[in-house]
């Protein structure tokens, strides 16, 4: 059980995805214009999370110790058709939802935190528990570096700012000092 | 169009992604990979030339086998052709340069999820002839190894106080951690975005200058 709280929390805040491994920095960036989209993406992530290390799993487990050179083709196959599979789950369930995420939505199976999860839980050889939670911190972590960005992207506009780093550089700035504080989380659980 | 004119043109595709198009200055792609390996200006090449034998050798695959894509399934069969190249860049730099590749670690098979890649099969390859999406490929290649090596070799001279493992200032010297930990690769290529806007900025006053002179 500890070993599960730590797995989850070792995800989520200590190595978050994003701020510590720089994985899914391109909906990072491209998506927290605004703090709903932000939240939503990072929740349909998260979802995609779950089943793609659900299917990691039972590939590793049953297929690919026959042939380990297909890990990579394999895996985003799997999670290309995750993508494809919820996105006509929720055209056909939420139409509403549907037009909000937009674009978002196929974008997921380019986001390198999805294949990083699967790639990560393969290399540490988390059984199926174990990746199912790992997947959760790792989207919940994806989720708040998300928000929390997007919240300061929000204020950030407002804020009389040089017009010579706005843009790119000052998001990158802030990326860095948010991944400076999450630095703070290191000594949460001792030494890893 | 006669040959010269064809030299000319893709003369221009090749300096357009090291200059004009730089898929990481001016595009901002391909970050996930890039941000996570620069610490060293080894890696950084070792990563730079990994991206490059993917991005050449899928657009040149994705360039011969144009006509053949169905549409609808387009990005699946991209990804597929990057994924198989990337397999096989991971086996050989772990052939060739084990040591790197245990650094690099995952981050090699990242390449294929590296959206620089899939975006210039997308947006280029699947539209010109090979020969042209072969240099427009080499051009982004080399755009983007040296945008990562000079994030590398400014993370470990800040980090290390060396480049390629050489000392630079000598024992006196106390590095500046922070540069090779993650904030440091976000701050630094924040800090590099902010010159490039701020020598651009610089020309357009210059320029408009000489111009009222004139």
């Amino acid at each position: 059980m500890a070993d599960l709280v730590w797995i989850f929390f070792g995800a989520a805040l200590v190595n978050n995805f994003t701020l510590s491994y720089f994985l899914g920095l391109c909906p990072f960036f491209g998506v927290s214009g605004r703090l709903d989209v932000a939240f939503r993406l990072g929740l349909a992530s998260t979802f995609v999370m779950l089943i793609a290390s659900f299917g990691a799993w039972g590939l590793e487990k049953y297929v690919l110790v026959h042939a380990p050179y297909l890990r990579l083709i394999s895996f985003i196959v799997v999670i290309a058709s995750t993508v494809q599979f919820v996105e006509m789950a929720i055209k056909k369930l939420s139409p509403a939802l549907f037009r909000a995420m937009g674009i978002f939505l196929p974008l997921i199976t380019t986001n390198c935190a999805i294949l990083g999860l699967a790639l990560f839980q393969t290399q540490r050889g988390y059984g199926l528990i174990q990746g199912q939670v790992f997947a959760l911190g790792a989207g919940g972590g994806f989720t708040l570096a998300l928000v929390l960005m997007a919240g300061i992207r929000v204020e950030a506009e407002l804020s009389d700012v040089p017009a010579i780093i706005r843009g790119t550089a000052l998001n990158l700035i802030i990326a860095g000092i948010l991944s400076l504080a999450f630095m703070g989380f290191a000594g949460l659980f001792g030494e890893v | 169009m006669s040959r010269s004119e064809a030299d000319i043109k893709a003369y221009d595709e090749f300096i357009k992604g090291i200059w004009k198009e730089n898929p990481v200055f001016v595009q901002v792609l391909g970050m996930c990979p890039m941000l996570a390996v620069t610490n060293t200006a080894v890696n950084a090449i070792a990563m730079g030339a990994a991206t490059a034998f993917v991005l050449i050798g899928s657009s040149f695959l994705v360039s011969l086998l144009r006509r053949f894509i169905p549409k609808e399934v387009r990005i699946s069969t991209y990804i597929v052709i990057i994924a198989t190249f990337v397999t096989a860049a991971d086996f050989l730099l772990q052939a060739i340069v084990p040591a790197i590749h245990k650094e690099l670690g995952a981050f090699i098979a990242l390449i294929v999820v590296n959206c620089l890649i899939l975006g210039r099969q997308e947006a280029f390859a699947s539209k010109h002839s090979v020969r042209f999406a072969v240099v427009d490929a080499a051009g982004m290649s080399v755009g983007f190894t040296i945008a990562l090596f000079l994030l590398g070799a400014a993370r470990e001279i800040l980090g290390f106080g060396t480049l390629f493992g050489q000392s630079l200032f000598g024992p006196s010297f106390e590095p500046w951690v922070v540069m090779i930990l993650p904030p440091g690769g976000f701050i630094m290529l924040g800090m590099l975005l902010l010159a490039g806007n701020a020598w651009k900025q610089r020309r357009l006053r210059t320029g408009n200058r000489v111009r009222k002179v004139a």
